[in-house]
Formats: structure tokens, sequence, C-alpha cells
């Protein structure tokens, strides 16, 4: 543990277990996202946070009553210290005002500093309520699609997208129930807009496994457009992504895949004395006793077969 | 009738696709460009253009086109999830689940991953030793409870050690000796070293990680000749008497009083010492003051003007030809006989050229 003073030390093992949770560890926990209203949300922005948190449990509410007058393109210390004491590293900032309207900001940290930010403009919503039909239990992982050739070749496209894969993706699991893969989250980016639609997926009978898929919409849905960006630089970015070692795969020497996957192994052998080699044995090969004696050289002993 | 009803079934059958059929239960999707998936993430992601066409107007004609999309997008997913090898949890009855993949998409961590502390004291010499941690049993065998108990902690194998009533005084200890306190006292004394020691670790490992990386220097070893002899010359002058009284080694060589503007102090012959030098001093001076000859030399004055004169010109010339070359050379040398400077020498030459004579070049 590093060094701390006797007064700041957990003295229970809740405490204890508390602060652990919070330290950098090999594999992370889940990211949690604090959902924050800035000043002036009007109606709209603050119907799309209540819609996020009940489609999204893992997402941890930071005060939806409250008004917290930040900017977050001014001044991050706020925001990094909600940041810290919630141990949230996503967040989702709202706000209105007359220059921007229905503002949203989708941001994540990293060490409990601003790592990307991108404001984005609310244009069209529906929420949940709107849409009358049966949703999806709430904590479904959803299935992510981005649809659009911007989200390759545009760099803050190509980020946004990163960032959305990292707020909506959920708890990493390592086995999915078929059956259970309800929820489809749709991203198309088109003409500078970003429309996100959320889905109810309807698996439906078709000749064969694979069975055929019908959507329903159950919202929210939104129309989007990029405004500002706080990207990182570069080289935060690599850093960011950089994995401690120990998460490698430990390579198996002498063992190899080739494209049909077929898995091929090297085994490494003494030298064989191939005329001593145990084959199968075959009658009509068996070795006669004249044969015999002639390549020993008559010295072999020759026992009577007795049938 | 039923024979040919049949027929005519079995007909449409076999004209339908076989596999997959066309029209509303087909899972067949047609895309431009492959979709690349990470099913770790259960993520797919579509380089194909939108369909602008569908897309433009607002309201439930775009909805319908989004849906579309989404919908063909969704089945190639689903169709690559379905791939996966599945198995029935819980029985033949329970529900198929499919084991995903890893993760393939790069997405930036919450926190700079861990840094491993340095490894103690001890654990350095294990390593070096090569002394391997052995795996103890949790339960011992306690032969007077006749039942396996546990080695240290409530209701431990060989009792509680706070309640040992008897000690038996060692053969070499003094009778008086309070042998419950000295057990005691030496269970204190572990207790702190360890505690100690510990908090030690914690201070060089905090140390480790906040060090400033130092400067490289070049430890004793590595010094030049003439390094050490300098670093021996500011040693030896860095004393209160600035190397005065400092003894010399026996190969040492001796160094010589400093010239120029380092020798601030003013050196005087002894007041008594050599007379006969004094003497002769002495009557130079009151010979020199007789004499009628000029203290200064005009000639040599005026030569060594000269000298000075010629030299500068020649560093001069030496520079001018590097710049020309082999070119400049030549054509420098014609002139220079009949230059200007050589002529105005010969102008002032009469002043002092009785003595000297006219040779100059």
């Amino acid at each position: 543990e590093p060094l701390v003073s006797p007064s700041r030390k957990p003295k229970t093992k809740r405490a204890k277990r508390f602060l652990e949770r919070r330290e950098p560890k090999l594999t992370e926990n889940t990211k949690n996202a604090m959902l924050i209203k800035g000043g002036n949300a009007n109606l709209t922005v603050t119907e799309v946070l209540k819609d996020i948190l009940l489609l999204f449990p893992f997402f941890s509410p930071f005060s939806p009553l409250r008004k917290n007058i930040t900017r977050p393109f001014e001044d991050q210390t706020s925001l990094e210290f909600f940041s810290k004491k919630s141990d949230c590293s996503l967040f989702l900032f709202g706000s209105h005002n007359k220059k921007r309207p229905n503002n949203l900001i989708i941001g994540r940290m990293f060490d409990y500093h601003v790592l990307d930010m991108i404001e984005l403009g609310i244009e069209n919503f529906v929420s949940l309520k709107d849409v009358k039909n049966n949703k999806c239990p709430e904590g479904t992982k959803p299935m992510l699609i981005f649809a659009g050739d911007m989200f390759e070749l545009n760099e803050e496209y190509r980020r946004l997208k990163n960032l959305l894969i990292d707020f909506f993706r959920g708890p990493t699991v390592p086995s999915i129930r078929l059956a259970g893969l309800e929820h489809v989250l749709h991203f198309t980016a088109l003409d500078g807009k970003i429309y996100m639609r959320s889905y109810k997926v309807l698996l439906k009978k078709s000749g064969c496994k694979i069975p055929r898929i019908e959507l329903e919409d159950i919202g929210p849905s939104l129309d989007l457009v990029m405004r500002r960006t706080h990207l990182a630089s570069d080289d935060l970015y690599k850093l960011s992504l950089k994995q401690p070692k120990a998460l490698k795969p430990k390579k198996k020497k002498n063992i190899s895949h080739d494209v049909f996957g077929t898995t091929y192994g090297r085994i490494h052998m003494q030298k064989q004395d191939l005329s001593k080699l145990q084959t199968r044995k075959l009658k009509g090969l068996k070795k006669r006793p004249t044969e015999k004696s002639a390549q020993d050289g008559g010295t072999s002993p020759k026992k009577p077969k007795s049938a | 009738a039923a024979a040919v009803r049949v027929e005519e079934l079995l007909a449409a059958a076999a004209a339908a696709a076989p596999g997959e059929r066309e029209g509303p239960r087909s899972v067949s999707v047609e895309k431009e460009l492959e979709l690349e998936f990470d099913l770790g993430n259960l993520l797919a992601l579509d380089p194909n253009p939108p369909p602008a066409a569908g897309l433009r107007g607002a309201g439930p004609r775009r909805e319908a086109a989004l849906r579309a999309l989404a919908r063909d997008n969704a089945q190639l997913l689903v169709a690559q999830l379905w791939a996966l090898p599945a198995e029935r949890a819980g029985g033949a009855a329970g529900p198929l689940v499919a084991s995903l993949p890893e993760p393939s998409c790069r997405l930036p961590r919450e926190k700079p991953p861990p840094k491993p502390r340095p490894p103690t004291r001890w654990e350095q010499f294990a390593r070096l030793k090569g002394i391997r941690r052995r795996k103890r049993t949790s339960l011992v065998w306690d032969e007077q409870a006749k039942e396996w108990r546990r080695r240290w902690g409530y209701r431990r194998a060989g009792g509680d050690p706070a309640r040992s009533w008897l000690l038996e005084v060692p053969a070499g200890a003094d009778p008086e000796e309070d042998q419950f306190a000295k057990k005691r006292q030496e269970k204190r004394e572990r207790v702190a070293r360890n505690e100690f020691n510990r908090l030690r670790n914690l201070a060089r490992a905090h140390r480790a990680s906040t060090a400033i990386p130092a400067p490289p220097l070049h430890p004793t070893g590595h010094q030049s000749r003439e390094e050490l002899g300098l670093a021996a010359r500011v040693a030896r002058v860095s004393t209160a008497s600035l190397g005065r009284f400092q003894p010399r080694l026996p190969k040492e060589p001796v160094e010589l009083p400093p010239r120029g503007r380092c020798s601030k102090k003013r050196r005087f012959e002894p007041v008594l010492g050599d007379l006969a030098a004094e003497r002769g001093r002495q009557l130079e001076l009151l010979k020199a003051m007789n004499s009628k000859k000029p203290a200064l030399d005009i000639t040599r004055a005026v030569n060594k003007q000269l000298r000075e004169e010629d030299a500068e010109a020649a560093a001069a010339k030496g520079k001018k030809q590097k710049q020309r070359g082999k070119r400049g050379r030549r054509q420098q040398q014609r002139p220079a006989r009949g230059g200007r400077k050589s002529g105005a020498r010969r102008q002032q030459r009469p002043a002092g050229g009785n003595v000297t004579g006219g040779k100059r070049k």
C-alpha cells in the first residue's frame, strides 16, 4: 500500500474494500458514467438523461435533480472532482442556452482527468414514453452497429465511435445467452448528422438455424449534430490505450495455426532406428526361419515351431 | 386430383431455392462492403455509405429506411453470433449460451496500469539464492487434542501461547529472572522489528517510485589522465593556505609558480643577500644615468614597428589567398612588388634610414 498517514488509512474491512475497488488494477472494473445536468438544462435534455438512466443501469446518476453550473469546455476541474468522488470515468453533461440549444457533452476520463469530450446537439428526440410498446429489460447488453463511411474516414467521427462504444457496451462477459440478445443500438452517420436509434430484436423462425431478425423501435431515438470537440492528444491517447504486459496471452511455443484453422504442433524427437521400428504384425511378412538364418549368418538359435 | 395437388406442392417447393428461401423468411443480406465485427463487444461496423435516397426526407419514411438498414446490419451480426461455438448451459433443456471471444476493439483504460512494487530485501535474497515458497498446509495435527487444528489463530494447534502457565528455566539462566516477562519482551521486540522492516520496505519502494533520475556521472575509474591531474591540482589548491603547505607525493612534479595575471605576489630579494650582485647593479644604474645615449632606441623601435606591420600584412594576405585559391595567389604576387605599402615605407625610411641602410624587402 502507498505511504499514507495513519489517519487516512482504512480502519474497517469495508473501507479497505472500497479503496481497493478504486485503485488501478490489471483488469479494470466496468466503467461507470455520471449523468450531470448543467446550468439551464431544459426538458429535452433532462428527458434524454433520464431515459438513458432507465435503459442502462450501470450509469450512476449524479443527482439528476440538482443543477451544476459548470462549463466543461472552459473549466474541467469540477468534472474531475466529481469523477474522483464517484469513481466514474464516463460522463454525460446536458445543458441548454441560446447559442447551443439542447446540448449534450459526452466524455471520458483517464486517471480522473478529462481524456475526450465531444459536444453534440440534439435536433430531434423521441423519448421512451412516446413510443408505446414493450421494452426490453434494463441492463441487457446491447448490440452496437455503426453504419456510414464517415465513421471510418473522419478522425472526430472515429473518436466519437470509440467513445460511444465505450459508453454503451456495458460489462464484458465471456459468454452470452443467444435468446437474450434483445437490444440493438444503431448509429447512422449521414450528411453531418448522427442518427441514434434503439430497437428491440424479435427472433423469427427461418428455414435454417440462424433466426430471421425483425426490429421494433422502442426509443429513445436521437438526431445528433457534432458541435465542439476536445479530443486527447495522440500521445495521451496512446498512453491510455496501453495495456499491461501481464494481460497479453502467453504464447505457446511450437504451436502454429494455418489459414483454415488447423492447429499444427511441432514435436522434437531423437533419431529413430527405422529398422527396429515396430509396424503392424502381418503374418505373411513374418520372417521365415530360413530367411532369418540367412540374415544372421546362422548364429541365431532356431526354435522348432509347435503347431 | 390429390396426386396432382401433391405434385403441384412439390413443384412449388422445388421452385423455391433450397436452403434459404427469398422473401420474408430469408436470412441473407446483400452488402457492397463486408461488415467488420467485434463479437466480444457485440459490435458491427458497416463501412457502406448509407442509402441517402431513403433518408433524406424527415418523418416516417426516414424511420422506415433507418429501420431497414438496421435490420440488415443486425441480421448479419446475429448470423455471426449464431456461428459462435455454443452449448446448452445447465443440461439439455437449458438456454443456448455462446462463448464470446475477447473484445478486439481497443478502448482506453480507466486508470493507468498498476506499477509493480519493487521486491523487498527478502524477496531479492530469495531470488538470488533460489529459495521458493513452500506451500504450507492450513491445518496441523494436534497430538494433544487428537484433531486437526489450524496452524495459527483461534484454537491453534499447540494451545494458546498467552495461556502458557508453565515455563521452564533454561540451564544457563539466572533463577531469579522472570521468564514470562522475558517471553513477552521477546515477542514485543519481534513485532517491533517486523514492523520496522515493513516500514523500511515501504520507504524503499516509495523512494524508488519518486526518485528523480540522476544525471549520468562518471564514477571513479572512468576518468582520463588529464582529468585526474586536474582533480589532484584542484584538490591541492583547495586548502586554506591555497596549497602552499601541502606535502607532495614522491613522484609528483613541482609546479611552477603561476605567471602573468595569476602572480599577484611580488617577489623581493632578501635584505642582506648577495652584496657583490647588489654592488654590480648599483654601478650599472650609475653608468646608465651618466651615459648620453637616448633611453629609447629609435632604430629598434622603428624596426619593431615595421616587423609588426609586415606580420599583419602577411596574415591578411594569407587569408585573401585562401579565399581566392591558386589563381588569387598568382595574381596577388604581381602587383605586390609595386604595392602601396612598400612605397609608403620607402618614403618613411629616410628618417632612420641612414643607420640601417636601405635593404628592406
